[in-house]
């Protein structure tokens, strides 16, 4: 176990954690500023991705595909936001389970009616892929390395939005009181949709990025979806800082618990049943983590209200 | 506008009647399909205990689904092998005795479910659907990376579990073996939502303080609520797992979960016999839409999306006139 490993697998729980954080970011503000729990959530990744797919099948451009994969997810978005999502606010969590839920089998199907059952590939273009050396000599990927910057800068400019522009003070006010902010004028119909689409977009962006490395398919989206989840059950419900550290420990817990948990095992037990035994806690880590900090804060870190 | 008892019955006696006439015209696969729709029923029956009574939305009853569905797989495996089942301290055989997988299942799903309730009913509201989410997929990763039961293949299990004094290889045998458990599990279900404490749990979804103030306790109401459903819906999973005799990691998948809540919508929440129309109506759709095309959960999202923004009471609602319970 050298520190070589530990600081590559360091490097890949950050990549992991600032993924989820695209997604789980949208899904807080969604539910921050509309009360509404979205599951169709996982779906607009997957457009993301598989347009993402498509346009760098048929161009051959990255940058073209990303570009592509926000403006399908933020269309798409936006189009259910006005057809389906809008009859939701405030009615029962059951009912938005259940329309968003029809969502991703109407999604999840037509998808694969339109692109086979068969995963598309998405490739790294050439002046992001190879391995970069880091101070110490530590060979990584570039693209890794790209993801990690890339959603730290999503983050940010998300901060910069909402904390310093006027859109942001709308959406803020929005999440206190939208009685008085329609009352102030400002059309909360669109905000709403605004709001969706960028939550969507955000989503796109993350299946895009990630469909580069593993492959694009139909059901990509949920297993995401669910563990954004759990970032913001761990976060805080609401909280966009809270969704940040809360992937952050979530990407970490997953990545190195699955590398070090097996290997802890192997101090004490025979190594067969300690990979077995190891590697089965590792896939209930995370969890185990959230009911831990549900014990000790059932509204997560840094949320206010239940 | 139908009465409720009505409906209730028709659907009671075309239950009986559909195996009986498939039968007696030879098409034992049409009795396998009504024996699963039954068997779906009870797993939603147990669901809407929690959900259409207690107001509990939880969106991972697979786990207990799959808890049940393992709980025959690995006694029967033991079993099929000759292998002892070692359990720590404790060395049991395993069985292939359905009365005793059936205690099993029931047993160790209302374990888990009382876990899961006191981590999850420390929340509320959206918090608690996430959590019971999450904790269905930490499920369904664990039967994944267990190989000792197959992992992600599953289990298959050569022979269907016997029951003193039938054949249940035998298809309408087992089919009325399932229908009693439904009956049961139904007259039971009645009987509970007419007790104290089912009017008590009723009063705890629709305002937990008023509750409290008479001296109960709704968070003790609700746990009770859960791992009672959680039971229901293990031994369903015991049953489905019998009726395919096999267990994979998907009867703890989150789809399923879905789908459980998805047949009590579409019959009606917190309605005795919703979640029998709502299965009958489900592996209709599934044997009848499948047979059209491989995309019939399209159509089957178009129905439900119509069914929650414009029939909320569900198929009970259109035909007696009334909307369900609000949860």
């Amino acid at each position: 176990m050298s520190a070589l490993l530990i600081i590559e697998q360091v490097l890949n729980g950050l990549q992991f954690g600032v993924m989820l954080f695209l997604m789980a970011a949208g899904l807080t503000l969604i539910f921050g500023v509309m009360g509404l729990i979205n599951l169709a959530h996982g779906s607009l990744y997957m457009i993301g991705a598989f347009a993402a797919a498509a346009v760098a099948g048929a161009t051959g451009s990255f940058i073209l595909a990303l570009g592509a994969a926000l403006a399908a997810a933020a269309i798409a978005g936006a189009l259910i936001e006005i057809t389906v999502i809008r009859r939701l606010y405030g009615k029962a969590h059951l009912d938005q389970v259940l329309a968003t839920f029809a969502l991703i089998l109407i999604f999840s199907e037509g998808t694969r009616w339109v692109f086979g059952s068969f995963p598309l590939f998405l490739d790294i273009p050439d002046y992001l892929s190879g391995p970069v050396t880091l101070p110490g000599g530590i060979q990584y990927p570039f693209y890794r390395l790209t993801l990690i910057a890339a959603g730290l800068l999503v983050g940010l400019g998300l901060w910069f939005l909402i904390e310093r522009t006027r859109v942001g003070i709308q959406i803020r006010a929005g999440e206190n009181d939208r009685e008085m902010i329609a009352a102030l004028g400002i059309d909360i119909t669109r905000l709403y949709t605004l709001v969706f689409a960028i939550g969507a977009a955000l989503a796109g962006l993350a299946g895009a990025l990630v469909g580069a490395i593993q492959s694009v398919q139909v059901g990509m989206g949920e297993p995401v979806l669910i563990l954004a989840f759990v970032v913001i059950v761990i976060g805080g419900i609401g909280s966009i800082k809270g969704a940040f550290i809360g992937a952050l420990l979530v990407g970490l817990t997953d990545t190195l618990g699955g590398i070090f948990l097996p290997e802890l095992f192997k101090l004490f037990m025979e190594p067969g049943a300690a990979t077995q035994t190891g590697s089965a806690l590792a896939s209930m880590a995370i969890y185990i983590l959230m009911s831990l900090v549900l014990i000790w804060r059932p509204t997560g870190l840094f949320g206010a209200r239940a | 506008m139908i009465p409720e008892r009505l409906v209730n019955a028709i659907l009671f006696a075309g239950l009986i009647a559909v195996p009986l006439c498939a039968l007696v015209a030879d098409e034992p696969f049409t009795i396998t399909l009504v024996t699963r729709a039954v068997i779906l029923a009870i797993a939603a029956v147990g669901l809407n205990i929690a959900l259409g009574i207690g107001g509990l939305v939880s969106l991972g009853h697979a786990v207990f689904f799959g808890l049940g569905g393992y709980a025959m797989g690995v006694l029967a495996f033991h079993a099929q092998t000759y292998t002892p089942l070692n359990l720590g301290p404790l060395t049991i055989a395993g069985t292939k005795s359905m009365p005793l997988i059936w205690l099993a299942a029931t047993a160790i799903s209302a374990f888990v479910a009382w876990i899961i309730g006191l981590l999850s009913l420390r929340t509320s509201g959206v918090y608690f659907i996430m959590i019971t989410l999450a904790f269905g997929q930490m499920f369904f990763y664990f039967a994944i990376s267990w190989s000792t039961y197959g992992g992600e293949d599953g289990l298959s299990i050569y022979v269907r579990n016997g029951f003193p004094g039938l054949n249940t290889l035998i298809p309408i045998q087992f089919f009325g073996l399932s229908f009693i458990i439904l009956s049961v599990v139904l007259f039971l279900n009645a009987r509970l939502q007419a007790s104290p404490f089912g009017l008590a749990l009723n009063a705890a979804r629709q305002v937990p303080a008023r509750v409290e103030t008479v001296g109960l306790n709704p968070m003790r109401l609700k746990l009770v609520a859960f791992v009672v459903s959680g039971a229901i819906t293990g031994l369903a999973g015991a049953l489905f797992a019998d009726l395919n005799r096999f267990v994979s990691p998907t009867m703890f998948s989150w789809q399923l979960s879905g789908e459980l809540i998805v047949l009590i919508i579409i019959g009606g929440v917190g309605r005795l016999f919703g979640p029998v129309i709502g299965a009958c109506l489900f592996v209709t759709l599934e044997h009848w839409l499948g047979g059209l095309t491989d995309f019939w959960h399209v159509f089957l999202g178009l129905i439900l999306l119509a069914i929650v923004l414009f029939a909320r009471g569900g198929i009970m609602g259109l035909l007696t006139g009334k909307e369900g319970t609000h949860v």
